[in-house]
C-alpha cells in the first residue's frame, strides 16, 4: 500500500542489506542463500534453534566470517573485502569477551584509544557510557571482580561507545538468570530507543525475541522461515514448525472436504467442519493433509451458565499448570484421546479449576489457523 | 578429614628423609672445615666459598653456561609460542605428527638425542662449540615451553581476539594489546624453566661441548679430584639456592598466567 | 581478513598453521629426525680405524648380539631400569596417596616440598649418594657409631644396588606427580559410595582407587623407565664395574674406542629395546584395563 515515495524512502532507510548470502563449513551448508533487509533504527532479531545459522549470519555481518557467496551491504556500502575492524558494526559476544588484564574503564575505552583523544575527554566519555549502562563509578573495577550481568554491560558499553551504525548481539542474555535477563531485556530496549542505533540480536529464546524486537526473522536450517513483526509471527505463523517454535500451540489434523474460489471447508479433528477463507491459507499447503492450530489463549472457558460462544464443548480437566497470573488447563478433545491446552488469565475472583472437574470450552472458527 | 594410619605417616616421614638426605649434605659439607667429605664434621668455614671466587675455569664454565642457557631459553620459548599457538588455534594437515616430533625429545633418552646430534655434526664436519650445545638444549627445552604455553593459549577465550578486531584494532595491535599481555606470564615461566633445564643439563652438553665446558661438565671434571670436592659442595649449595629462587619466581609467574587466562 | 578463513580445502587452510609451526618443526626435523635416520645409517657402516666404510652391513648388529658383553650390558640396563621403575613407582604411590587424600589445603606446599631436592644439579645429587653410601660415608659412619655393624658395608656402593637407590631417588618427583594427578581426579564420592555399599577400606582401595589411579601409575612408570635405560651419569659415578649400563658403553664407542658405527648400533638397539618394552607395557595394560572395566 506504500506509495512510490514511501518505497523510495524506505529503500534509503535500509541499514543492512543481505543478498543471497551463503556459507558452508566443509561439507555442511550452514547459511543457504539468505536475502534480508534491516531498516535503520530497527531492533531486529534472528531467532532459531541452535545450528540454524543465525550466529554465522551475524558474524558475516560483523566481518568475522566471509560469505562464500552473496553481498553484505551496510549503510549503502558494500562490505566485500572490508575487514571486521573497518566495518561500522560492533558486537557483543556471547561470552562477553572482556579483556581480563584490563579494568572496566580500560575495557570500555579499548576501541577509542586509536582516536587519540585527550585524557580528560576520554575519561568523560567512558564515564558517561558507564552511567548509561548502569555501571556508574565502575571505572577502576578489575575485570575478574565482575558478575555475569556486569560483564555483559561492560561488553555493551565497550561496543556502544564507538557509536556503531549497527550493534550486533550474539545471545547476550543466555548466561543470565531469569530475573536479570528480564531486566536486561528492558534495558537493551531502552538503550536502543534512546540511541536510535540499529540492533541485530541473535537468540534462541522466542520470548526474548517477541519482547524486544521490531521485527523477527525465524530461521531454520540456514533459511529464513518467516519474517515479520512479533505479532505477525505469533498470530500468523506460516508453518507448523514456526508455530511450534514460538509460544505454545495446539495442533489438530484436518482434511479438505470442499473448496471454491473464496473459501474451503475443512473437516477438523474433533471440532467438525469449518469454513476458512482461502486467503488465510499459506502458499504451498497441501490441501489433503492440513494442519490446523490454535493458541491456548484463543479458546475460552465458559464459567457461568449464561456464558455463550460460537461453539462449545465440555471436557474434563486432566492437568492444571498454575503460573500465578495464568492457568493452563490440559483437556481432551471431545470424542478423542488427543489433549489440548487452554489458558485463562487468573483475573481477580476467577475460579481456578481442579483436576477432574468438568469445564465448558468455547471457541470461534476465527481462533483457528491453517498451517503448512 | 580423617587421619592417616600410623604406617602411612611413618612411611611419609621416612620417605621425606630419603628425599632430602642428599641435599642436606650440601650445606653441611660446604661449610665444613675439612677437605675430606666424611663424617665427623670438623668445624665451620667459609673458605670453600671464598675459594670459588678465584677459580678461573669455574668462571669461564659459568659464563658459557649462562650464555647457553639464556640463548636456549629464548629460542626455545619462541618455538614454544609458535607451536602452542599453532596447536591451540589452527587446524592443519600433519598437525599431530608435527606436534609429536616437537615433543619427542621428552620421551627419548638424552643420550640418544646427544649421540644423534653428535653424529650429524661430525658428518657435517662442524666443530663442537657453544652453539652445538645450544642446539641440543633447544631440542629438549622446547617441549617444556610448549606445554606451559599451550594451556595458556588454549584456555584463552577466542572471542577476545575477535572482540579486539571488532573494536577496530589491527591484527598486530591485537597481538600487542591483548594476546601478548595475557601470555606474558606464561612466556616468563617458560624462559625460566628452560633456563634452569639448560643450566643443569649434563649429558647432551657432555657430548656436544668442545673446548668450552658448561658448568655441569666442569663439575663432572672436578669430581675426580678429591681435593676439589668441598668447593664443589659449596658451588652446589649456591646453585641450589639460585634454583630455589628461580623456582619461586617461576611458580609466581605460572600462577599469574593461570589466574589471568583462567578468569577469561 | 576473517579469523576463520573460508578457504575451500584443508590444504589452503593449513597455511596459517604451518606458517607458525614451520620453524620449530623444521628444527626438530633437521636436528632430531634426520639425525636419527643418519644414526640408523651410521649403524650400518663400519669404522676401520680412521676410515669410515660406507657399505651397508649388519656387522655391527651381529657384533652386538654375538659378544656377550654388549648383550649383558643391555640386559643389565633393562633389568636395572625395570627394577628402578618398580621401586620408584611403589615408593611414590603411598607418598602421592598421602598428599592427595590427607594433604588438605597444603597440597600445593607438599608438592613444592617434594620438588625442592630436585633443584640441585643432577650430577651433584648422584655424587652425594656416593658420599652417603661410601665406605666412609654417612650410612656407614652412622651405623658404625650406633654399633649396629662392625665393619663398613661395601655392598651398597659401586654396584647395581647403588644405581637403583640413586635413580629411585632421582626420579621420585617425576613418579609422584602423575600418580598424584590421577588420584586427585578420583571422585571422592565414589569411594564414599563404596564404603556405603559395605566395602572395607582395603577392598575399596583395590576395587576403586587403584584401577582409577592406573593411568597415573602407567605414566609414572613410563616417565621413569624410558630415560633410565639411557642414563649415563649414575652408573658412571656409583655403578663401579658391576653397575655400568649401556649408555656408558655407547659413550666409550664415541670417544676412546673410536667406533662410532658400533656406538650408533648400540644406541639404536637400546632405543628399540626401550620402545618395544614400553609398547608391550602399554599393550598389556590396555588389555588389563579393558578386563577391569568389564
Amino acid at each position: 500500500m506504500a506509495s512510490k515515495n514511501m518505497m523510495n524512502e524506505q529503500m534509503h532507510e535500509q541499514m543492512v542489506e543481505l543478498s543471497n548470502i551463503r556459507k558452508s563449513f566443509g561439507k555442511l551448508e550452514v547459511v543457504k542463500g539468505i536475502d534480508l533487509n534491516i531498516a535503520k533504527g530497527e531492533f531486529f532479531s534472528l531467532l532459531g534453534p541452535s545450528g540454524c545459522g543465525k550466529t554465522t549470519l551475524l558474524r558475516m555481518i560483523a566481518g568475522l566470517e566471509v560469505p562464500d557467496d552473496g553481498v553484505v551491504v551496510i549503510n549503502q556500502q558494500s562490505m566485500n573485502g572490508v575487514d571486521a575492524n573497518k566495518r561500522p558494526t560492533n558486537m557483543v559476544f556471547q561470552s562477553y569477551a572482556i579483556f581480563p588484564h584490563l579494568n572496566v574503564g580500560e575495557n570500555v575505552a579499548y576501541g577509542l584509544i586509536k582516536q587519540r583523544l585527550p585524557k580528560a575527554e576520554l575519561r568523560e566519555r567512558v564515564d558517561a557510557m558507564l552511567k548509561m549502562v548502569d555501571l556508574d563509578g565502575y571505572y577502576d573495577r578489575p575485570s575478574y571482580a565482575l558478575s555475569g550481568g556486569q560483564r555483559q554491560r561492560v561488553a555493551l558499553a565497550r561496543a556502544l561507545i564507538l557509536e556503531p551504525k549497527v550493534l550486533l548481539l550474539d545471545e547476550p542474555l543466555s548466561a543470565l538468570d531469569k530475573k536479570l535477563r528480564e531486566q536486561m531485556q528492558d534495558e537493551l530496549r531502552r538503550i536502543q530507543r534512546t540511541l536510535g542505533i540499529t540492533f541485530i540480536l541473535v537468540t534462541h529464546d522466542q520470548e526474548e525475541a517477541l519482547i524486544m524486537s521490531d521485527r523477527i526473522a525465524v530461521m531454520f536450517d540456514g533459511n529464513i522461515a518467516q519474517l515479520g513483526t512479533p505479532q505477525e509471527i505469533y498470530d500468523k505463523p506460516v508453518s507448523r514448525r514456526v508455530a511450534s517454535f514460538i509460544g505454545v500451540m495446539n495442533f489438530l489434523e484436518g482434511k479438505c472436504i470442499s473448496k471454491n474460489k473464496t473459501s474451503i471447508v475443512v473437516d477438523v479433528e474433533s471440532l467438525g467442519q469449518i469454513s476458512f477463507p482461502r486467503d488465510i491459507i499459506p502458499e504451498d499447503t497441501s490441501l489433503d493433509q492440513l494442519c490446523v492450530g490454535f493458541r491456548p489463549e484463543m479458546f475460552t472457558i465458559l464459567y457461568n451458565k449464561k456464558d455463550k460462544a460460537e461453539n462449545e464443548f465440555s471436557s474434563i480437566v486432566k492437568n492444571v499448570d498454575y503460573y500465578g497470573d495464568m492457568s493452563y488447563y490440559t483437556l481432551s478433545l471431545p470424542n478423542s484421546d488427543k489433549d489440548i491446552m487452554v489458558s485463562m488469565r487468573n483475573t481477580s475472583g476467577r475460579y481456578v479449576y481442579d483436576l477432574g472437574e468438568t469445564i465448558r470450552v468455547g471457541w470461534r472458527s476465527s481462533s483457528l489457523l491453517v498451517l503448512n | 578429614m580423617k587421619k592417616p594410619s600410623v604406617f602411612l605417616f611413618t612411611f611419609v616421614v621416612i620417605y621425606l628423609v630419603f628425599l632430602y638426605a642428599p641435599i642436606m649434605l650440601l650445606p653441611l659439607f660446604a661449610f665444613n672445615d675439612s677437605s675430606i667429605i666424611a663424617f665427623p664434621l670438623s668445624g665451620f668455614t667459609m673458605d670453600w666459598f671464598i675459594g670459588l671466587m678465584s677459580e678461573k675455569t669455574l668462571h669461564r664454565a659459568l659464563k658459557n653456561s649462562l650464555i647457553i642457557a639464556v640463548t636456549a631459553a629464548v629460542i626455545s620459548t619462541c618455538f614454544g609460542i609458535l607451536t602452542a599457538r599453532a596447536m591451540a588455534r589452527h587446524d592443519f594437515i600433519g598437525k599431530r605428527p608435527s606436534f609429536g616430533l616437537i615433543m619427542a625429545p621428552l620421551f627419548l633418552p638424552e643420550i640418544i638425542i646427544g649421540v644423534a646430534l653428535l653424529i650429524v655434526l661430525i658428518q657435517l664436519g662442524v666443530s663442537l662449540n657453544i652453539w652445538t650445545v645450544i642446539l641440543g638444549h633447544i631440542l629438549i627445552c622446547t617441549p617444556f615451553s610448549v606445554s606451559i604455553l599451550y594451556s595458556a593459549f588454549n584456555n584463552m577465550d577466542r572471542s577476545i581476539e575477535e572482540a579486539s578486531l571488532d573494536l577496530g584494532e589491527t591484527r598486530f595491535g591485537t597481538f600487542r594489546r591483548v594476546i601478548f599481555p595475557l601470555v606474558k606470564p606464561g612466556v616468563i615461566a617458560s624462559i625460566l624453566i628452560c633456563f634452569t633445564i639448560s643450566l643443569d643439563e649434563f649429558v647432551i652438553a657432555f657430548f656436544l661441548t668442545g673446548v668450552e665446558p658448561t658448568l655441569p661438565v666442569y663439575i663432572w671434571a672436578q669430581l675426580r679430584f678429591p681435593s676439589k670436592l668441598p668447593s664443589i659442595m659449596a658451588l652446589g649449595f649456591i646453585l641450589l639456592l639460585i634454583s630455589l629462587i628461580l623456582l619461586a619466581v617461576f611458580e609466581y609467574y605460572r600462577r599469574k598466567s593461570e589466574k589471568l587466562i583462567g578468569k577469561s | 581478513m576473517a579469523l576463520r578463513s573460508s578457504f575451500g580445502t584443508k590444504w589452503k587452510r593449513s597455511f596459517a598453521g604451518w606458517r607458525l609451526i614451520g620453524g620449530p618443526f623444521l628444527f626438530g626435523f633437521l636436528l632430531l629426525l634426520a639425525p636419527l635416520f643418519l644414526m640408523i645409517a651410521l649403524s650400518l657402516w663400519t669404522q676401520d680405524y680412521l676410515d669410515l666404510d660406507r657399505t651397508p652391513t649388519l656387522n655391527n648388529y651381529r657384533d652386538i648380539f654375538s659378544h656377550p658383553v654388549y648383550v649383558m650390558l643391555i640386559k643389565r640396563s633393562v633389568s636395572i631400569s625395570l627394577f628402578v621403575t618398580m621401586v620408584t613407582v611403589l615408593l611414590a604411590f603411598p607418598m602421592a596417596y598421602y598428599i592427595s587424600f590427607y594433604g588438605g589445603k597444603y597440597k600445593a606446599i607438599w608438592l613444592f616440598l617434594i620438588t625442592i631436592p630436585f633443584w640441585t644439579s643432577y650430577l651433584l645429587r648422584i655424587f652425594l649418594w656416593k658420599i652417603i653410601l661410601g665406605y666412609n660415608g654417612v650410612v656407614n659412619s652412622s651405623l658404625l657409631s650406633l654399633n649396629l655393624i662392625e665393619e663398613p658395608l661395601s655392598f651398597i656402593l659401586y654396584n647395581a644396588n647403588a644405581v637403583v637407590i640413586a635413580l629411585a631417588h632421582a626420579w621420585a618427583p617425576f613418579a609422584i606427580l602423575p600418580i598424584f594427578v590421577s588420584l586427585e581426579r578420583i571422585d571422592r564420592s565414589m569411594l564414599e559410595a563404596a564404603k556405603d555399599l559395605g566395602d572395607s577400606a582395603i577392598r575399596s582401595f583395590f576395587r576403586v582407587t587403584l584401577p582409577l589411579a592406573m593411568p597415573g601409575i602407567i605414566s609414572a612408570a613410563l616417565i621413569v623407565f624410558i630415560p633410565t635405560i639411557g642414563d649415563y651419569v649414575t652408573p658412571k659415578l656409583v655403578g663401579g664395574k658391576d653397575g655400568l649400563m649401556i649408555a656408558n658403553m655407547i659413550q666409550v664407542q664415541f670417544s676412546k674406542a673410536n667406533n662410532a658405527p658400533l656406538g650408533a648400533a648400540l644406541a639404536i638397539t637400546s632405543l628399540m629395546t626401550v620402545l618395544l618394552i614400553s609398547l608391550g607395557f602399554l599393550f598389556f595394560n590396555r588389555r588389563y584395563l579393558r578386563k577391569q572395566t568389564q
